[in-house]
């Protein structure tokens, strides 16, 4: 009896709470561009920095309640913006980008802090879109092993090809690497295909 | 620079607790050695293995180059999955290979489903006055 009490408790506070939309994928795919998107279309602000150094997001940043309407229908979620996930850091990297050693070794100690967080954050999420930079490599291990472990925990994932802006994107790729999910191209920077972005928001978050 | 490639094969890791594969296959990178792992880690084994390395990087570690192989991901018919499938239920995560290299060895691994290729980094030489 108690057990049944609990499981409806459960239930109710669950339908009630906001769903959990992550923002994953590796560094400098555009993960805080997309977020300050999201933010600026429906809430008028930004969400976090961005910049072309890597690892410009070194802490989870959330946002909550945010709405977005899309052909009649509506989504309320909580957006959270992870670091981005890498198998190496070198602050002799950030150096060659032009920080300063102190700065570049900071940098690089919150860097792997960041990449922890993420993977620890994964569990919480209730559905998360990868965003992958159009221009690069999706085969990376990184990619596959973000996408693996969300396949796994049965989280529903929207792939975003990112920077569709760039000559060098190449989309088919990623549709190519992944064929089992949907894959969206995009240009944050510019809002560039958004609206469908939020079309394809709906069917994996509504 | 000589490199040297480790061959794992699984059975070496097969009866080790999750914890310990990914702690053995880490202290081998650390030694500068390429891994070549018969087999796959499980999908949250190559998390762990992520996020320890980032709890290990120091001034001599800087993190590693990782790439899974698994040939039956190519294929695409029904009765090749159903039967990649059932190979892999029988021989667990035997299937495929796994490449772990320490960063500073190991610049980049290329992969596509053709082929990879692992690039190294280049050694800069003292001149000798």
């Amino acid at each position: 009896m108690k057990k049944f009490i609990n499981k409806i408790l459960k239930n109710i506070f669950k339908k009630k709470k906001h769903v959990k939309l992550g923002l994953y994928g590796p560094p400098n795919g555009g993960k805080t561009t997309l977020a300050n998107r999201i933010c600026q279309d429906w809430l008028g602000e930004d969400m976090g920095s961005v910049s072309n150094i890597a690892h410009e997001t070194r802490e989870i940043q959330i946002k909550e309640q945010i709405n977005i309407k899309s052909k009649g229908k509506e989504l309320s979620f909580n957006l959270v913006d992870t670091p981005g996930i890498a198998t190496k850091i070198d602050f002799e990297d950030f150096i060659k980008a032009g920080l300063k050693e102190t700065e570049a070794k900071k940098r690089a100690k919150e860097a792997t802090k960041g990449v922890i967080d993420s993977i620890k954050w994964l569990d919480d999420m209730d559905c998360v879109i990868v965003v992958l930079d159009s221009t690069k490599d999706p085969y990376s291990q990184v990619n596959i092993t973000i996408i693996g472990n969300l396949a796994a925990r049965d989280i529903p994932v929207l792939i975003v090809g990112n920077k569709t802006d760039l000559k060098k994107s190449n989309l088919k790729k990623i549709q190519a690497a992944y064929p089992q999910y949907g894959v969206i191209g995009i240009s944050a920077k510019y809002g560039k295909n958004v609206d469908k972005f939020y079309e394809s928001l709906f069917a994996i978050a509504a | 620079m000589a490199l040297t490639l480790q061959f794992i094969p699984y059975n070496e890791i097969e009866e080790l607790g999750s914890a310990r594969r990914v702690k053995k296959l880490l202290d081998i990178a650390k030694e500068n050695k390429i891994i070549l792992l018969e087999g796959r880690l499980k999908k949250e084994e190559e998390t762990d293995l992520i996020a320890i390395t980032m709890e290990e990087i120091d001034a001599k570690f800087k993190g590693i180059e990782l790439a899974v192989i698994n040939p039956s991901s190519k294929d695409k018919t029904l009765f090749r999955r159903i039967k990649g499938n059932f190979v892999s239920l029988m021989l667990g995560n035997r299937v495929g290979f796994t490449i772990i290299g320490p960063a500073t060895v190991v610049k980049e691994i290329k992969k596509n489903p053709d082929k990879i290729e692992l690039f190294t980094k280049e050694v800069k030489k003292k001149k000798k006055k």
